[in-house]
C-alpha cells in the first residue's frame, strides 16, 4: 500500500475541510476500507480518523413522530446488543447480528458499515477488469463468476451487490441518514442513500465527497412484534448473503396491517419491495398468502450464468422470512 | 455403570494432554516466521497477471527506487544456482516435467506466478515496492479449466497409476443390476493458518539457517543443499511448529529457494512470507478431478463388476499422480474390478496431496456409488458393504495384518442412531427441516518406513528422545512422549521429545499417516534398547525400574543414551495393512433454501492401538469437519477467460467454522496391530477425513432424494 497522511481531528468542521481536499477519505473502525488499500483498490492520500468525534450515542427521540437516532460511530456490536434496539428494532438488532464475526462487528461501525464496498471479486483484483474500481475497462463479472451477484437494477456496466446485512433491516425500517458537509446538515432517505449503478458504478452512494455521515435515524413502529432477518448462506456464520431477507409485518387479528420488506444480496442497494407490501396489506398472515406473493415479488429480475439459482432461491427465503415474521414457521 | 464402559468416553478421558498445548495457547509456541534475526530483509514478490507467455519487458527503476529497497530479482539479474545447472537448459525440464523454478527465464506458466522479488529493509516497504513494478507480456492462449482439456488426459508414467484389471471388468454391464454416476470434486485449497514462511541467514559463504514452514526439515536440508550444492550439514533447518499444513508443507516449494538465494545477494538475514492469495497459487492444492464409477450386482447385492476411473488435474510443466482409485481394488469383495487414473494438464501451478489427497477424492466417488446402488437394490447401504465385505485383499490375496471394519460399522450404526433413518429418502421431516442419515468409510494404507532416534537418560532423570521429525499441529510429540512413557516405564512428566531440527537423527517429512508407527517404533526400540543398556550396567539382577539418577551418579557417569534405527520387518510384506474409518452423519436440510446443517457426526477409526487418545480424538475432530468443509464449502474458483483464481481469500473460499459443526463424536476399535509395528499403532492422519464427504452426501440424499455428485454441495444445488 502507498504511503499515506494520517489525521485525527476533533472537531466535525475539520473532518468537513480536510475532505474537500480530494484523495482523502474518512476512515472508522477501518475494517474495510484498510483491507481495500491492501489490496490496491483504494488508494487515498490522507486518511482521516473519525474516532473522536463524538457520535456513538444511540438515543431515542421525541418529536412529532418518535425516532431512534444512532451515532455513525456506534459499533455494530454496541447497536446489536443495546437493550433498546432489541426491544424496539429487533430486526435491526438480528441483521447486525447475522453480518460478519464477532471481532468484526467489535470494530466496524454504523458509518463504515453503509459505506462499505461490494465483494465482487473483480472489484477486489486489480489485474481484472471492473467499471466500479477502473470505469471504462470493463465488467468481469457479467460473463464470468457471478453467482453471487445482482438479478435486480443493475446495469450492463455492473452486476455487484451492497455487501451489508444491517442497511437491508434499515432500508426496511425506512430510516433516515443524516449528514453533514460543506453546505451544512441534510437527511437523505435510506431509499434514495445507495445508488443502482446505471452509467456510474463507481458511485455507490449519494453522499457528496465533502459530507460526512453522523447519524441514522429510524422511526418508531409497530414492527417489533413480528420482524425477522433471514440470511442465506454457503455457511452457517461469516459468510457473504448469497440472499437476505429482512421483513417487517404490523399483523392485528390474524391480519397485515402494514408489511416492510427489503432483501439483500440481489441488487447494488437494499432492495425494497413495495409492490409486495401493498398485495400484503389486508390479507391474512398466513402461509397461503406468502406463498403467493412470491411472483410478484420476482417482477423484473434477471438472472445470469451462475445466479440463476436467485430466481428461485430469492422468493423462497421472503416466503420463509414472512413466515417467521408471522411466526407460523 | 454404562457410561463407564462406553469406549469412546474412556478413549479421550484417558490419556496424557498436547505436550505443547500450553506453549500454543500462550503464545510462546514459536513460528517460522517468528525466527527474526537482527538485521533482517524482507522479501515481498510481484506476481504475474497473465496465464501464459512471456516476459517482454520488465521496469524495476520505480521500485529499485523506493525507500528502503535492497535489491530487486528477477529472472534478468538473478544468478544461477550452481545445482539447477545440470548441464541442460534450466528452463526445459526433463520430460515428465519438473519443479518450477523462478527466476531462470522469461516464460510465465501461471497465473500469480512470481516475476519479480522485492527485498527492502521492511516488509510495507518491499509490498509498496513491489506494487511498482510493471511488467509487459507477450501473452500466449491457455486453459486453466482441466474438463477443457480432457483430450490431453494421458496416463502418468509410473507403476502405482497403471490400469488395473482383475476378472473381466466390463462384467458389471452384464449384471442383474446396473449403475454408472460420474463424480466431480473442485480444486480445494489446504489454507492452513499458518501462511508460507521461511528465514534464511547465511552464517557463511556455504552455511546457512534455515527456518521454513515444512512438514520436513530433512527434505528441507536436501532440497537447499542440492540447489546451492551445499554439503547438507551446511544447511540447518528449524521447524519446532507448524500451524497446519495438510499437505502444503511436503516440498519445497520454489520461492524458498528463492528467498535463500536472495537472503545471500543482500548478504543479510531474509524474511518471506506468501500473502493468503499466495497460498492458492504457489503451493498446491487438491487437483480438481473428474471420476467415473461402473458397478453391476445380483439383485442380492453382490458386486459382480466395478469399474472406477479418475482424471486428475496437473501442470503443464510437472505431473502429479495421487491414488484416487486405488481404494476401489481393495475395498471391496467383488471379482472383476477395473481402475484406470489419467492426468490432463492445465496451465495452473501443479497440485500436491492434500489431506487425505487422491483417496478423499476417490472414496467421495466410490462411497457415493455404492450408496446409490443400495438404493437401487433396496438395500440398507451398511448390509450392502456387508455383503460385499473383503476377508481378505481381493487386490493381492494376501491376509489383512487386522481389520475391524464390521466392527467399526456396528459402532458407529449403534452410536448415530442408524435404526433412526428413513429407508425413503425424503420422508423424515423435523421442525420444517427435512432430515437424514448417510455413512461413508474411509481406507488408507497403513505404512511404515524408517526413523532412527537418540534416546538419552540426562543426570536429572529426564529421558531426552531427539529425531528429525516435525510436528504439524497432529500431536506427534504429544504421541511420541505416550509411546516412550509406556515403552520406558515412567511417567510423562519425565521425558522430553525434541523434533524439527534437520540435525537431529533422520526422520522421514510427515505425511501420509505414517509417522506415529515410523517414529513411534524408532522411539519405542529406542527406550527398550537404553533400558537395557541401563540393565547391563547395573548387572544381571537389576531392578525393572532402577534409580536412573542414581545409577547414572554411582557409575560417574553424566548421562547415557543409545541411537536406534528402526525400519518396518519383511514379516510385514505378507500381509496387506490398512486403517479404515467410519463416517456417520446426520443432516437437516432446508427444504426451501436448500441450507444444510450437519447435526451429528459419528466417526469411528480402525487404526490399530491408541497411542495417545487425546491427540487422537483431535486428530479425527479436525479430519471429521476437513471433510464437512470438502462436503459443503470448498472449492477453488478460477476464472477461467482470465485464468485467475477470483476467491482467493477466506472470505470468498469458505472451511467450515464453528456454527457449522455439531458436537463430533469419535470412536476407537482400539485393537492392536503387531504387524505394522510394536507398538500396534495404525496411522490415522487421512482416514479421519477419507470417506467423510460421500457420508454426507449420501445423508443428504437421504434427507431429500437428491443426489448431488459434484462437490461442494452448497444451497444452491438443494434447492426445491
Ligand atoms: C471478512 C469479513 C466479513 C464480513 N462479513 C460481513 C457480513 O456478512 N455482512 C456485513 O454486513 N458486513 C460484513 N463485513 C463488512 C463489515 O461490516 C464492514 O467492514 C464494516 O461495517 C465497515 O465499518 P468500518 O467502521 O470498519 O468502516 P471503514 O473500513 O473504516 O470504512 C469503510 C468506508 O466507509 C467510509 N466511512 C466510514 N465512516 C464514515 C462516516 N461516518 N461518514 C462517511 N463515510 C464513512 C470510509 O471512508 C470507507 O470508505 C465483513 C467484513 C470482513 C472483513
Amino acid at each position: 500500500m502507498k504511503q499515506f497522511q494520517y489525521v485525527r481531528p476533533t472537531s466535525q468542521q475539520s473532518v468537513i475541510d480536510a475532505l474537500t481536499k480530494p484523495g482523502t477519505k474518512i476512515i472508522a473502525g477501518g475494517s474495510n476500507l484498510v483491507d481495500l488499500m491492501k489490496h490496491g483498490v483504494m488508494s487515498p492520500d490522507k486518511l482521516v480518523d473519525i474516532n473522536k468525534l463524538p457520535l456513538r450515542d444511540i438515543s431515542s427521540i421525541m418529536g412529532n413522530v418518535r425516532t431512534i437516532a444512532i451515532g455513525a460511530l456506534a459499533l455494530n456490536s454496541q447497536v446489536a446488543e443495546h437493550a433498546m434496539i432489541k426491544e424496539r428494532l429487533p430486526l435491526l438488532s438480528q441483521a447486525l447480528n447475522a453480518g460478519a464475526s464477532a471481532q468484526l462487528r467489535n470494530m466496524a461501525t454504523v458509518g463504515g458499515n453503509l459505506m462499505q464496498r461490494t465483494r465482487c471479486p473483480y472489484f477486489y483484483d486489480t489485474a481484472l477488469p471492473c467499471n466500479k474500481r477502473n470505469p471504462g475497462s470493463g465488467c468481469g463479472a457479467l460473463e464470468g463468476f457471478n453467482r453471487m451477484h445482482a438479478i435486480f437494477g443493475q446495469s450492463e456496466k455492473c452486476i455487484a451487490v451492497h455487501p451489508s446485512d444491517m442497511a437491508v433491516a434499515l432500508a426496511a425500517l425506512d430510516a433516515t441518514v443524516e449528514v453533514v458537509g460543506k453546505k451544512g446538515r441534510r437527511y437523505i432517505a435510506f431509499k434514495d442513500f445507495h445508488r443502482l449503478p446505471g452509467d456510474h458504478p463507481e458511485l455507490d452512494n449519494t453522499l457528496a465527497k465533502d459530507e460526512l455521515i453522523t447519524n441514522v435515524i429510524v422511526p418508531e413502529n409497530n414492527f417489533a412484534k413480528n420482524s425477522y432477518y433471514l440470511k442465506v448462506r454457503d455457511r452457517a456464520s461469516y459468510a457473504f448473503a448469497l440472499v437476505s431477507a429482512a421483513v417487517a409485518l404490523d399483523i392485528d387479528n390474524g391480519r397485515i396491517q402494514d408489511a416492510r420488506i427489503a432483501m439483500g444480496g440481489v441488487a447494488h442497494k437494499p432492495w425494497r419491495f413495495y409492490e409486495v407490501e401493498k398485495a400484503l396489506k389486508g390479507k391474512p398472515a398466513s402461509t397461503e398468502t406468502f406463498e403467493q406473493i412470491g411472483e410478484l415479488a420476482m417482477q423484473g429480475a434477471k438472472a445470469y450464468k451462475e445466479n440463476a439459482f436467485k430466481l428461485k432461491l430469492t422468493p423462497a427465503t421472503l416466503v420463509e422470512a414472512l413466515k417467521h415474521a408471522a411466526r407460523i414457521a | 455403570m454404562k457410561q463407564q464402559q462406553d469406549p469412546n468416553k474412556a478413549a479421550y478421558t484417558e490419556g496424557i494432554s498436547r505436550v505443547d498445548g500450553r506453549l500454543k495457547v500462550t503464545g510462546a509456541a514459536k513460528y517460522s516466521a517468528e525466527y527474526n534475526q537482527g538485521n533482517m530483509a524482507y522479501a515481498v514478490f510481484a506476481n504475474s497477471t497473465i496465464t501464459k507467455g512471456t516476459i517482454k519487458a520488465i521496469d524495476t527503476k520505480a521500485a529499485e527506487r523506493a525507500p528502503g529497497v535492497l535489491k530487486v530479482i528477477t529472472y534478468q539479474n538473478a544468478p544461477e544456482l550452481p545445482g539447477y545447472q545440470t548441464g541442460k537448459d534450466p528452463s526445459k525440464p526433463p520430460a515428465g516435467g519438473g519443479p518450477l523454478r523462478l527466476f531462470v527465464d522469461n516464460t510465465v506458466k501461471y497465473n500469480g506466478q512470481p516475476v519479480a522479488m522485492v527485498v527492502a529493509d521492511s516488509f510495507e516497504r518491499a509490498t509498496y515496492a513491489a506494487s511498482l513494478i510493471k511488467a509487459t507480456y507477450a501473452e500466449e492462449s491457455f486453459q486453466t479449466d482441466v474438463t477443457k482439456n480432457l483430450d490431453k488426459a494421458r496416463r502418468p508414467g509410473g507403476v502405482r497409476t497403471e490400469d488395473y484389471k482383475r476378472g473381466n471388468p466390463d462384467e458389471w454391464k452384464n449384471a442383474e443390476v446396473k449403475f454408472e454416476a460420474e463424480y466431480v470434486v473442485p480444486i480445494e485449497v489446504h489454507n492452513p493458518m499458518e501462511l508460507h514462511a521461511i528465514i534464511a541467514n547465511w552464517t557463511a559463504d556455504d552455511k546457512v539457517e534455515v527456518y521454513a514452514k515444512t512438514q520436513g526439515v530433512k527434505s528441507t536440508q536436501n532440497a537447499i543443499a542440492q540447489a546451492f550444492k551445499l554439503p547438507k550439514e551446511n544447511v540447518q533447518v528449524t521447524t519446532k511448529f507448524v500451524g497446519g499444513a495438510f499437505g502444503n508443507a511436503l516440498r519445497t516449494w520454489p520461492h524458498e529457494t528463492a528467498a535463500v538465494m536472495a537472503a545471500k545477494l543482500v548478504k543479510r538475514p531474509l524474511k518471506l512470507v506468501l500473502t493468503r492469495e499466495m497460498q492458492f497459487n504457489s503451493v498446491g492444492y487438491r487437483p480438481h478431478t473428474l471420476q467415473k464409477i461402473s458397478i453391476g450386482a445380483t439383485k442380492d447385492g453382490k458386486l459382480t463388476g466395478l469399474i472406477h476411473e479418475a482424471t486428475g488435474q496437473t501442470s503443464s510443466f510437472e505431473e502429479f499422480t495421487e491414488g484416487t482409485v486405488n481404494m476401489s481394488r481393495f475395498m471391496y469383495a467383488c471379482p472383476n474390478v477395473g481402475t484406470i487414473y489419467k492426468v490432463a494438464p492445465t496451465d495452473t501451478n501443479t497440485p500436491t496431496w492434500m489431506r487425505g489427497p487422491g483417496e478423499a477424492t476417490g472414496a467421495f466417488a466410490l462411497e457415493s456409488a455404492i450408496d446409490e446402488l443400495a438404493h437401487q437394490l433396496d438395500m440398507d447401504p451398511i448390509e450392502l458393504r456387508l455383503r460385499n465385505y473383503a476377508e481378505t485383499d481381493p487386490e493381492n490375496g494376501k491376509p489383512f495384518s487386522t481389520k475391524f471394519l464390521k466392527e467399526a460399522y456396528e459402532m458407529g450404526a449403534d452410536k448415530i442412531g442408524w435404526k433412526n433413518r428413513p429407508s425413503k429418502p425424503g420422508t423424515l421431516k423435523e421442525d420444517g427441516w427435512l432430515v437424514g442419515y448417510g455413512m461413508g468409510s474411509g481406507v488408507f494404507g497403513a505404512h511404515r518406513g524408517s526413523a532412527t532416534v537418540k534416546a538419552t537418560m540426562q543426570a536429572n532423570g529426564t529421558l531426552l528422545l531427539q529425531t528429525a521429525v516435525t510436528d504439524i499441529g497432529v500431536g506427534t510429540g504429544t504421541a511420541m512422549t505416550a509411546i516412550a512413557s509406556e515403552a520406558f516405564g515412567i511417567p510423562s512428566e519425565r521425558i522430553k521429545f525434541e523434533l524439527g531440527d534437520s540435525s537431529l537423527p533422520p526422520s522421514p517429512t510427515q505425511g501420509g499417516s505414517a509417522i506415529t508407527a515410523t517414529v513411534g517404533s524408532a522411539v519405542h526400540d529406542a527406550c527398550l534398547a537404553l533400558k537395557e543398556k541401563f540393565q547391563q550396567l547395573i548387572g544381571n539382577g537389576g531392578a525393572d525400574q532402577p534409580d536412573y539418577v542414581k545409577v547414572l551418579k554411582d557409575k560417574g557417569l553424566p548421562q547415557l543414551d543409545v541411537t536406534i534405527t528402526s525400519s518396518p520387518s519383511s514379516e510385514a510384506r505378507k500381509y496387506s495393512s490398512y486403517s479404515y474409518s467410519v463416517h456417520f452423519v446426520q443432516v437437516k436440510v432446508h427444504p426451501a433454501t436448500g441450507v444444510t446443517r450437519v447435526t451429528k457426526v459419528v466417526s469411528v477409526a480402525d487404526s490399530g492401538k491408541i497411542a495417545s487418545p487425546k491427540t487422537a480424538r483431535s486428530q479425527i475432530v479436525g479430519g471429521a469437519i476437513g471433510g464437512i468443509g470438502m462436503a459443503l464449502m470448498e472449492e477453488g474458483v478460477i476464472d477461467h477467460r482470465y485464468g485467475r483464481y477470483v476467491n482467493a481469500d477466506l472470505a470468498g473460499y469458505h472451511v467450515p467454522v464453528h456454527a457449522d459443526i455439531p458436537q463430533i463424536d469419535t470412536i476407537f476399535v482400539n485393537k492392536p496391530d503387531f504387524v505394522v509395528d510394536p507398538m500396534g499403532v495404525k496411522g490415522m492422519g487421512e482416514i479421519a477425513l477419507i470417506g467423510m464427504s460421500a457420508a454426507v452426501a449420501n445423508a443428504i440424499f437421504n434427507a431429500t432424494g437428491k443426489r448431488v455428485r459434484e462437490l461442494p454441495i452448497t444451497p444452491d444445488k438443494l434447492m426445491a
